[in-house]
């Protein structure tokens, strides 16, 4: 029998989209989820807590994207030698990376097959947990090498490609096993983490009024997003209001962000389909709009420009004149090279059914963000949940059927135009109160939520408070958790060369995953 | 094929002056005929991400935009260790990182160079030394220069890699 989750007693939840919290036992842990899948809500993020300090046991928590709200789901364990919980795999494919990684992590397990490690490589102990809160985590343990069981191909004229961790680019490392035949690609795995740093141990020794940098750094393309959903988090924990011009900016931020990313991104793609002029053109753009960021907001890459209460740089007349100036420039340019990739006929041969994500395919596996818009599906937390300042901005969807490297292509390249808009208006018309509020000593034991589109998609960050000024808890989530698996069903049929071009039109975050 | 050739046209030629390596800016000539005495063709630069939180790449990449055109001043960026003269690590190394960095330094042939990127390849910047990270690249390989900033500059990267290479006699 089926457990309606609303006939459970519901906890509003501190966050900057509404958001309630349900207490579940094991049993109705599933039943939730089943009742939310059937009701087409999207796993978000799911993360586990050591409170045996507190009352003897462990929680697993898991974040759902509904339509009118975000539900978070809470599970307590009582302790034993390995607590576990039922596996969401089979309803959220998504979830089995979280949960295999939280084993890791936590020594908290499912009742799933697949028992692998993800993020742990052999550099502790596997008897150990760091985020069990008597782990030492400034321990140092060396490295003992732990070979990745990859599943196997086995067939005539089958053979295997393997890359990485190392690439041959300027990119993030992973590795990528291949099982070919000739050229085509029969299986892609993928190995990760290990860019894993250790973050979410790190946040249990930073001060709630300083998480906001560590947060910024857990995928850098992303800073303001991340910085933006720890600072949203805490304020809602704490009922600070921060002012509306400091609202209005980490707005601007955040589409300068989304700006940079996607034109750095339409330049390798053109790249990567051969075509370096592309590159040429867009990296120059992208290098304008840095260099605007200088003089708006201090710095290139806005790593510490979202703090707690507001933003730490004043935008000043001058600079406002600048982006103007600098949207002025590049509306025309982008205009032009989207005419010229669109009529470039052998990009577009590159571009056109490679790398195609069927809609049903992403809907299964729980595609989110960017990845989802280009396959059809239309979610955009600015839209579907506007949050202070997107409230007052009706910022306008984007979606493209086709889900290949074209249609992500035509995603970013409106997404741009819309960001250029959205600027726009929020320089039309920046509200004069403050640039921060002060943001009090939140309470321990106080669990907020912050969620913030960023350009990949939804970044969603956990804060639980502990005494005096300190984080017990933090769990910073990237949305390349969701779409990491969907780039192995991307590639099948396509062939091996067609692998970069593929995986740059998704362009996910290794550091964002890895943690 | 008139849109792509009228694109070229209106942005002309871009490339700026590199920036100094010490108190003396290089001309690009002086800076070319250095690098042909040190490594006798255009220097090779492999790149490697220990660990890092992607910054730093991003300003590694614009590295090859117009302005600063690192390719045109006889500075390549190479996909093997097997080509390079200088390794350019970002990231503080983390733990499963650090034998795919110790072998990319092995698999480079001598004389070689080795600068460490960003605060975190200097000394593991906000991720420091845990469980999960050795701390900076120098804990884990010999490194010749550090270039600090997080990201740093694209022109921060270019004075500290000619820094790296230049004599000496020629250093600030």
């Amino acid at each position: 029998m089926a457990t309606d989750f609303m006939e459970l007693q519901p906890a509003a939840l501190p966050a900057n989209i509404r958001s309630h919290r349900f207490r579940v036992n094991r049993v109705q842990w599933l039943q939730t989820a089943e009742t939310l899948k059937r009701r087409n809500a999207r796993l978000l993020t799911l993360w586990g807590t050591d409170d045996r300090d507190r009352d003897g046991g462990f929680r697993i928590y898991a974040a759902y994207l509904l339509p009118e709200m975000v539900m978070v789901v809470e599970h307590f364990m009582d302790d034993s030698p390995l607590p576990s919980y039922p596996s969401l795999a089979g309803l959220y494919p998504a979830a089995l990376r979280m949960q295999r990684g939280m084993t890791d992590l936590f020594g908290i397990a499912t009742d799933e097959a697949d028992s692998r490690g993800w993020l742990r490589h052999g550099g502790w102990p596997q008897t150990l947990f760091p985020l069990r809160r008597d782990f030492d985590g400034s321990r140092q343990y060396p490295a003992v090498s732990a070979p990745y069981a990859f599943v196997s191909v086995e067939g005539d004229g089958v053979h295997e490609i393997a890359v990485g961790p190392v690439h041959a680019g300027t990119i993030e490392p992973g590795h990528f096993r291949f099982s070919v035949v000739g050229e085509k690609v029969l299986r892609l795995e993928e190995s990760f983490g290990y860019t894993h740093k250790g973050v979410a141990k790190l946040f249990e020794s930073a001060s709630q009024q300083e998480g906001h940098r560590l947060a910024a750094r857990v995928s850098g393309d992303s800073a303001v997003a991340f910085s933006w959903a720890y600072c949203a988090a805490l304020e809602s924990i704490t009922e600070t209001a921060c002012p509306a011009r400091a609202l209005a900016l980490r707005a601007l931020a955040l589409e300068q962000e989304r700006l940079a990313n996607h034109l750095g991104d339409l330049g390798a793609l053109g790249n990567d389909g051969g075509f370096a002029f592309g590159l040429t053109q867009f990296s120059r753009l992208k290098e304008d709009l840095l260099r605007t960021n200088i003089k708006a907001f201090g710095a290139r890459y806005l790593m510490d420009y979202v703090v707690p209460g507001g933003v730490a740089v004043d935008l000043t007349a001058d600079a406002r004149g600048l982006l103007l100036d600098l949207y002025d420039a590049l509306e025309p340019a982008l205009t032009q090279m989207r005419c010229i990739y669109d009529e470039h006929a052998g990009l577009q041969d590159r571009f056109r059914e490679t790398g195609r994500l069927e809609q049903a395919t992403a809907e299964t596996l729980g595609a989110i963000g960017l990845v989802a818009r280009a396959s059809g599906i239309a979610c955009d937390l600015r839209v579907d949940h506007p949050w202070a300042p997107y409230d007052s901005l009706s910022p306008k969807l984007t979606v493209q059927a086709g889900g290949d490297v074209a249609a992500r292509v035509q995603v970013r390249f409106d997404e741009i135009l819309e960001s250029l808009r959205l600027c726009r208006v929020l320089l039309s018309a920046v509200p004069q109160d403050g640039i921060r509020s002060a943001v009090p000593m939140a309470n321990p034991g106080a669990l907020g939520i912050g969620l913030v589109e960023g350009w990949r998609g939804p970044v969603m960050l956990a804060l639980e408070t502990g005494p005096n000024g300190s984080i017990r808890r933090c769990h910073a989530h990237d949305p390349s958790w969701q779409n990491w698996p969907l780039v192995e069903y991307a590639v099948l049929g396509n062939i091996v060369p067609d692998f970069p071009l593929i995986n740059k039109s998704f362009n996910l975050s290794y550091s964002g995953q890895d943690g | 094929m008139w849109n792509t050739l009228s694109r070229m046209l209106q942005t002309g030629v871009l490339t700026e002056p590199l920036p100094a390596a010490g108190q003396t800016a290089p001309d690009l000539e002086t800076m070319q005929t250095e690098l042909l005495e040190i490594v006798g063709r255009a220097l090779c630069i492999r790149h490697v991400d220990a660990g890092s939180c992607n910054g730093c790449e991003l300003e590694i990449q614009a590295l090859n935009n117009p302005y600063y055109n690192l390719e045109g001043a006889g500075i390549k960026f190479v996909a093997s260790p097997r080509h390079a003269d200088l390794l350019l690590v970002t990231g503080p190394v983390s733990v499963n990182m650090e034998e795919a960095l110790q072998r990319t330094y092995n698999a480079m042939p001598d004389p070689k160079f080795v600068v460490a990127v960003g605060d975190c390849g200097g000394c593991g910047g906000v991720f420091g030394t845990s469980y999960a990270s050795r701390g900076g690249v120098a804990n884990v390989i010999p490194v010749n220069y550090t270039v600090t900033g997080c990201p740093p500059s694209p022109a921060a990267i270019i004075s500290g890699i000619l820094r790296t290479v230049r004599p000496r006699s020629s250093r600030a």
